[in-house]
């Protein structure tokens, strides 16, 4: 009998089962909802979806959102993960100094609070009280400075690299502990046959992180296609300007605990919750079936 | 000590005990801003004369009222006394039968139509709130400066641009504070401020709601237009500015001229260390009428669901009464009461917002919209459960703001026209977007197609 394992497994499977399958089922079935003429609950089926995707007062918003969000994606892969690259390559080289400052460093922007995170960005970029301007004004670039979180065009970006700058130490402590990791024979075997320096690092090092790579962008994708809270500290529940950083976080919030004169309206804030939910599923489907299967691992 | 203290707190709490056996009344409200004026003055002043009522005042957030409010009355968990918004918000409340109708209260009679008009249900029969006040719309300045470069107080557009040029080319001051980051600024503080002098405030308005003028006529864009000349003498980088650091810009002395609503008074009484004055909306030529935004803006309903309805029928008579009117008008300065009895208040700045009544036109906030998917609901009813009885018309000439206050007609999909169950069109456009002291007033936007 192997009923030990049941009993260890339990606490973990009851408390994750009360805090995450249960809501998480709710919520999926919440989206099948909606209000009836007389203002009870009854099943509708997919109705909501069409609604969501189909009328043009939700769906003009919800293709909005996701646009926004993917292009806050696409700025994280191509901004956050290579730069976190380049520092993890840069601290594990042996003849750096202080190498233990710089990771702590760069570490900590991590674990601030994003409220903190971005309440000070929105007071170091203010047209008003903030230092962007002075400091630009201080090397003869002001002309350069703009007020980004105010233009629809730039403020997405802007909120984007903020968070690129606040969760840098991720990849950067990941990408580092899978290069510590590789053997220090290989490395020898490396430049016994005269590969040193850059090509050592795109010929050996580099294949050898490629699956720490992959979880790294799985991490940003769910990661980023969840994001809500460093939007609404910045910019509030509308995402302006004119919704031009409402992402899907956002809109779920509006919708679901309504903001200003908009009522919470919780079967098609479900409905959005569920489409996010279809979203990161498939984007994580992708990946585990189509990408990792072919990554190539090593045994040492 | 930690044992002193302890022993305080006990002590106290046995104490408050008995008090708890009295009637207790808890006011939902978004004016978060009034708290320390609800507990030092008004609370204490009602419970002089009742003392066996006790009230709390319990606000929440502006921009989360509503919504939380909402998911209060349905849970059952709302206080006994609602502050009402104005219009559809408060009416779908009482539909829904949250609010009690309070035509029965003799307070009532202290109100005039007008006054009571914001709280009632479409064929007047039934008014739901007792109402408090209203907010007048203007622009508020810096006397010190105005003195220091030698600049009258503009009465005629020409004369205002002309101030706000001087202003510029001295440099020591930004002309005008506002900014376009929170967009409601711009929509209610500008547009709505502006406005009733284009189109000729209750006259247009009225003429909106019997379809005889649209929104894309003349006197409707002109106020975009006068919007957008108000660039120019904006702060730098005005589309991040928000609507506290417009508020600070002013108070702080670095900007001469600030478009107001009156609920500003009191705070910046605090705030600011110089002379201030106001003045109303510029008129087009010198003599012409004026007209000025003044708007119903808050009241006070019962919620219907309260086991305390006969103490808190008591408070809404107080909260009818000249009294009452009197000491909040000169608490709150810039909350100008509705009650008919003449209030004499002290405030020399919400004295000046005042007396436009006596030489201008009033009329109340006629546009107000928000792009969202909320107002559907507000309008009674989802598209989906109203078995598709509504239609969307999506149109390419609603007038929108580009985030700069400037008119951008050929922008779409910044706003639809939506037509209800019950053949009314309504404009759901970006660039109004309301919050406090905004709302959604009913009909306004109707524009039959």
């Amino acid at each position: 009998m192997r009923w030990h394992i049941a009993v260890f497994l339990a606490p973990a499977v009851l408390v994750y089962s009360a805090l995450m399958i249960i809501p998480l089922f709710g919520t999926l079935l919440q989206s099948l909802m909606n209000k009836g003429e007389d203002g009870a609950r009854v099943f509708v089926g997919l109705q909501n979806f069409a609604t969501l995707f189909g009328d043009a007062l939700w769906s003009d918003a919800f293709w909005n959102a996701l646009g926004n969000n993917a292009w806050f994606f696409v700025i994280h892969m191509l901004v956050q993960n290579p730069i976190g690259i380049a520092l993890a390559a840069i601290l594990s080289t042996p003849r750096l100094r202080m190498a233990a400052f710089y990771r702590t460093a760069i570490f900590i922007p991590t674990i601030l609070s994003f409220v903190i995170v971005g309440f000070v960005w929105k007071l170091i970029l203010s047209p008003i009280w903030g230092i962007a301007p002075g400091m630009l004004d201080a090397v003869g670039l002001k002309a350069l400075f703009a007020p980004w979180l105010g233009k629809e065009e730039y403020a997405l970006t802007t909120l984007a690299l903020i968070s690129v700058w606040q969760f840098i130490g991720i990849p950067m402590m990941l990408i580092y502990a899978a290069l510590l990791s590789i053997p220090d024979e290989v490395l020898e075997a490396a430049e016994m046959d005269g590969i040193t320096g850059w090509s050592q690092f795109w010929k050996i090092k580099l294949p050898l992180i490629l699956p720490a790579i992959g979880i790294i962008s799985i991490l940003t994708f769910v990661g980023n296609f969840n994001a809500f809270d460093l939007i609404y500290v910045a910019q509030g529940a509308l995402a302006g300007p004119d919704f031009s950083t409402d992402i899907l976080g956002t809109f779920l919030y509006r919708t679901f605990f309504g903001f200003q004169l908009q009522l919470g309206d919780p079967y098609m804030g479900s409905a959005i919750a569920g489409a996010m939910f279809g979203i990161i599923l498939l984007g994580v489907c992708v990946y585990l079936f189509a990408i990792q299967t072919r990554l190539r691992r090593y045994q040492f | 000590m930690t044992k002193t203290f302890r022993t305080i707190l006990l002590t106290s709490t046995l104490l408050a005990g008995p008090a708890l056996a009295e009637t207790t009344l808890t006011i939902e409200s978004w004016r978060n801003d009034d708290l320390t004026i609800w507990q030092d003055t008004i609370i204490p002043a009602f419970e002089a004369q009742n003392p066996d009522i006790k009230v709390v005042f319990a606000p929440t957030a502006p921009a989360e009222y509503n919504a939380a409010l909402n998911s209060k009355l349905s849970a059952g968990s709302a206080g006994d006394l609602i502050t009402c918004r104005p219009f559809d918000a408060s009416l779908e409340l009482y539909n829904q039968g949250h609010l009690a109708d309070l035509s029965g209260l003799a307070a009532m009679a202290n109100f005039s139509p007008v006054a009571k008009s914001a709280w009632q249900t479409d064929d007047g029969a039934a008014t739901f709130c007792v109402p408090m006040a209203s907010v007048i719309h203007g622009f508020i300045y810096n006397k010190d400066a105005f003195d220091a470069l030698g600049i009258a107080v503009p009465t005629t557009r020409d004369e205002f641009f002309a101030a706000l040029d001087k202003i510029k080319a001295d440099g020591t001051y930004i002309p005008m504070a506002m900014g376009t980051n929170d967009q409601w600024e711009a929509a209610t503080m500008g547009y709505n401020n502006i406005g009733p002098n284009y189109w000729k405030g209750e006259e247009g308005r009225l003429a909106l709601i019997a379809g005889t003028q649209k929104l894309t006529d003349a006197d409707w864009v002109a106020p975009f237009a006068e919007l957008a000349k108000w660039k120019d003498y904006l702060g730098d980088g005005f589309e991040a500015q928000t609507y506290p650091d417009s508020q600070n810009l002013f108070t702080l002395g670095r900007a001469a001229i600030y478009p107001a609503g009156s609920w500003e008074i009191s705070g910046f009484n605090t705030q600011a260390t110089f002379k201030m004055g106001a003045f109303p909306p510029p008129v087009a030529a010198a003599g012409d009428t004026c007209y000025i935004s003044d708007h119903t803006d808050i009241a006070i309903g019962m919620n219907a669901a309260s086991p305390n309805a006969e103490a808190a029928k008591v408070f809404l008579e107080w909260v009818g009464s000249p009294e009452f009117a009197t000491m909040y008008a000169n608490a709150l300065p810039g909350f100008f009461s509705l009650n008919s009895t003449p209030v004499e208040m002290q405030d020399p700045l919400a004295q000046e917002f005042v007396s436009w009544r006596g030489k201008c036109q009033s009329t109340i906030r006629s546009t107000l919209g928000q792009r969202d998917q909320g107002h559907r609901d507000a309008r009674g009813g989802s598209r989906a459960s109203s078995g598709g009885a509504g239609k969307l018309v999506r149109a390419a000439e609603v007038i929108c703001t580009d985030g700069t206050g400037g008119p951008s007609a050929p922008r779409t999909p910044r706003g639809y026209f939506w037509t209800d169950e019950r053949g009314r069109t309504w404009l759901h456009a970006s660039p109004c977007v309301g919050t406090s002291p905004c709302f959604w007033p009913r009909r306004c936007w109707s524009i039959p197609r």
